[in-house]
């Protein structure tokens, strides 16, 4: 089970959304965050979706992706370098004595204050979402009253690590037992055993 | 019902629209105008269907027009109708029904198309588009209804996208792996009338269905299939829907490989001329012979077969000596249910034509004894009876007097496993049965369509009392047309696949599946058909004999052992050489 992070190019029609999210439902693959937004060309949505899952399934999360009419173009970024970024919003408890506690906190993660209030700050952070974990971790202790993210929105990078050329693809399915658990079982040389009756 | 007559001369004939229309021409034309032409275009000579309020603009277009219209019973009728011509002609059917209703009716032929991989267009209307949304009469949202059982669908909401959504429509029903693809259509959309300059381009850039197999794969499985001492080929419906049926063949003699086939598989190889390499059917209720020769192949080659969970039994233990080759045209197919050693992604035809010269021929001497000790000790049977018509004996009887050149329709059930093993299957596309939903009431009218898309073959329904009541106002249908099917009911007075898992799995707890029927004989004679009736096994190639010669639609009730079960039988969740004879060896 790992994370990955799938680049989904739309056509820009009413109802692929729709299309795309009810795909997952109904095959019973999990959506862990999802995104759609425009992108250079107005013919064209981009989609990130975050799904954890063995490598075998999100294989054939793709797959269907790639059925879906509209779908042009599928890329799994966890299998490149990618450049990934979550936006969060966090409004943390903030008595006036916490103020210089909680705001080089945000410094080091590079997150901004945008909005005081007398008992509460709300800061902003972008970044993978690991770090963005981490820092909501150490927000806890002060007390979380509201948390709002965006979901990851990703790219691959230009220069890709050099390596070999792929291995020739080789799909993964359920994968059967040895022949010897079953041989013990199967129809001998002159015909199978009688079945019981 | 405030339905306009359509400005004159908005909606040119086809006729004149040929003449009129060199390439490019302006042309006005109303919605419905446009749709009509572009069916011409793309060939379609019969549409089935049933109006409504919101699709009479385009039924207007059809009150003169090349193109048959068959007026069904049931909006699941006339999906049904598509799809058995489909299934037996190869090309796209097509199915125009109404809003609402009518398209919430058309879902179940929908989704036995989608689970078979049937191309069939359908055509809904909807509420004008300044209505949807409102809960406006008659309005259902169609497109979110059928998105799950469509390979595509689309609610035009302008005009100008018709054309093209309708082309696209048809092209993404037949190429790849084919399915079905619903247009939803609002009446405004179907009446607005446009100037059309119409440049016949489609727009789908995500849309690449994959042809040609990979070079290096198919050398790969050529070799593996050369040096393997116990192949066995496991064939599906992707080799009907390809066409490849001939080069299926080519590869079996050439290589001398036993075929085994799936329910959607059905005559792809002849079972007669070929007798020595058919396997007949697998899985659940496959000859023993196929299944063990599954379990004992050292390499299984599946060309347009999907490793169903009713084909393969318990998947740990399936085919565990074997490496696996799978040629399929849809990548994910591939892999989905079990490993795979060599895939080929490719149009099963296309891969075959590449594969076929590589082939060398080999004895396999061993291996064809094995097989043949299996088929001696181990064939299709049951027990003759002479008090009671045993639904075995009706099939063979229909096998023999038709020498397996019928085209055979389906209901779900016990007669659709006997059918399949008791039919002696020669010819593609001679089957027409809803495999991978297994919808009960597709048999009628699917052999109507069937009957419409072939009408030099006889179609013969074979069914099941309960499946055959689920549609047979159809019969009104072929009464009006005076389409030539002719229907078997296996009629044993139960729901009787379903009484067979309570007699075997609930201690005969016969909850709610034994069905009191009308005379069905009778009930024929009231639609305006010919029926019969088959008491006694000593009238029954007789009366079959009647039934073939008698023209126009005739049903024969059958009045057959009630209590019979479907034998060999693989348990759910036990592996395919645990088969249960029913002490039939
Ligand atoms: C629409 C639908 N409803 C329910 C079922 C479940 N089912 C499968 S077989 C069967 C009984 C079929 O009875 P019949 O048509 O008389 O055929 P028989 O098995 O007796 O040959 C039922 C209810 C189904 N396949 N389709």
């Amino acid at each position: 089970m790992r994370k990955h992070i799938l680049s989904i190019l739309v056509q820009n029609q009413p109802g692929v959304l729709a299309h795309i999210a009810g795909m997952f439902a109904a095959r019973g693959y999990n959506i862990d965050s999802l995104v759609v937004g425009r992108t250079e060309d107005p013919d064209l949505s981009h989609m990130v979706i975050v799904s954890i899952g063995d490598d075998a399934t999100l294989e054939q999360v793709r797959k269907q992706l790639g059925k879906i009419v509209p779908v042009v173009k599928v890329r799994d970024l966890s299998e490149q370098t990618c450049v990934e970024r979550d936006l969060l919003l966090i409004r943390v408890h903030c008595p006036p004595d916490k103020r210089i506690e909680l705001r080089q906190l945000a410094e080091v993660f590079r997150g901004n204050i945008v909005d005081f209030g007398p008992r509460t700050v709300v800061i902003q952070l972008t970044g993978p979402e690991e770090k963005i974990e981490a820092f909501v971790e150490l927000c806890r202790p002060y007390g979380i009253k509201q948390l709002s993210r965006t979901g990851v929105i990703a790219m691959s990078r230009d220069t890709q690590p050099v390596e070999a050329a792929p291995l020739p693809h080789k799909p993964k399915g359920r994968r059967r037992a040895g022949a010897a658990m079953v041989a013990a079982s199967m129809p001998s040389d002159d015909g199978p055993p009688l079945p019981p009756s | 019902m405030a339905n306009k007559p359509l400005p004159a001369g908005s909606a040119p004939s086809a006729d004149s629209l040929k003449t009129q229309m060199p390439a490019r021409k302006v042309v006005k034309k109303t919605g419905a105008g446009i749709l009509h032409d572009i069916l011409v275009e793309e060939g379609v000579e019969v549409i089935f269907g049933y109006g409504g309020g919101a699709i009479m603009p385009t039924f207007d277009q059809f009150y003169k027009s090349p193109v048959r219209f068959i007026l069904t019973r049931h909006e699941q009728g006339a999906g049904h109708m598509a799809d058995g011509y489909s299934r037996a002609t190869g090309k796209v059917g097509t199915a125009i029904v109404t809003s609402g209703p009518g398209a919430t009716n058309l879902t179940t032929a929908l989704a036995t198309a989608y689970m078979d991989s049937i191309p069939m267009v359908a055509i809904s209307g909807q509420v004008a588009t300044a209505a949807i949304g409102n809960d406006a009469f008659q309005e259902a949202d169609v497109v979110g209804v059928t998105r799950p059982v469509t390979k595509h669908n689309v609610l035009v909401k302008d005009v100008r996208d018709l054309p093209r959504t309708i082309r696209e429509a048809y092209f993404i029903a037949r190429t790849g792996r084919p399915g079905p693809v619903l247009v939803d259509l609002p009446k405004d959309v179907q009446v607005a009338a446009l100037d059309i300059e119409d440049d016949g381009e489609l727009n789908l850039p995500g849309y690449r269905p994959r042809s040609k197999g990979n070079m290096r794969q198919i050398r790969l499985a050529a070799e593996a299939i050369n040096a393997a001492e116990r192949p066995v080929l496991y064939v599906g419906g992707g080799v009907i829907l390809a066409e490849a049926a001939e080069e299926l063949r080519q590869l079996a003699r050439q290589g001398n490989i036993p075929v085994t086939t799936t329910l959607l598989g059905m005559g792809a190889i002849d079972e007669l001329s070929d007798e020595k390499l058919a396997l007949h059917m697998l899985g659940m209720h496959g000859s023993a012979y196929a299944n063990y020769a599954v379990q004992g192949c050292d390499l299984l080659i599946a060309v347009g077969a999907r490793f169903d969970d009713r084909v393969t039994g318990k998947l740990e233990t399936f085919a565990p000596q074997a490496r696996i080759i799978h040629i399929d045209v849809d990548p994910s197919s591939i892999a989905k249910s079990v490993e795979v050693d060599i895939p080929v992604v490719g149009d099963a035809r296309e891969v075959l034509l590449e594969m076929i010269p590589l082939i060398r021929y080999s004895e396999r001497a061993a291996w064809f004894e094995q097989i043949s000790r299996w088929k001696q000790r181990y064939p299709f049977t049951y027990q003759q009876k002479d008090d009671a018509i045993k639904p075995q004996y009706v099939i063979e009887q229909l096998s023999r007097l038709t020498e397996g050149q019928a085209i055979i329709a389906t209901g779900v059930g016990q007669h659709q496993m006997w059918a399949a093993q008791f039919y002696r299957w020669r010819f593609p596309r001679q089957m027409i049965t809803s495999g991978g939903l297994g919808t009960m009431g597709y048999g009628l009218p699917a052999a109507i369509g069937a009957a419409i898309g072939c009408p030099n073959r006889p179609v013969i329904d074979i069914d099941g009392d309960g499946s055959f009541l689920m549609t047979a106002n159809e019969l009104a249908t072929a009464a009006q047309y005076n389409i030539p099917i002719k229907v078997v009911i296996l009629n044993n007075h139960f729901q009787g696949m379903v009484r067979q898992w309570q007699e075997l799995f609930f201690e005969k707890r016969y909850t709610a599946t034994e069905m009191v029927n009308p005379n069905f004989a009778r009930l024929a004679e009231a639609y305006g058909c010919k029926g019969l009736e088959l008491r006694d096994p000593k009238d029954v190639p007789g009366v079959l004999e009647e039934m073939l010669n008698t023209p126009g639609p005739v049903v024969v009730d059958a009045h057959v052992a009630r209590e019979e079960n479907v034998y060999p039988m693989v348990a759910v969740g036990k592996s395919l050489h645990e088969m249960e004879m029913g002490g039939l060896s």
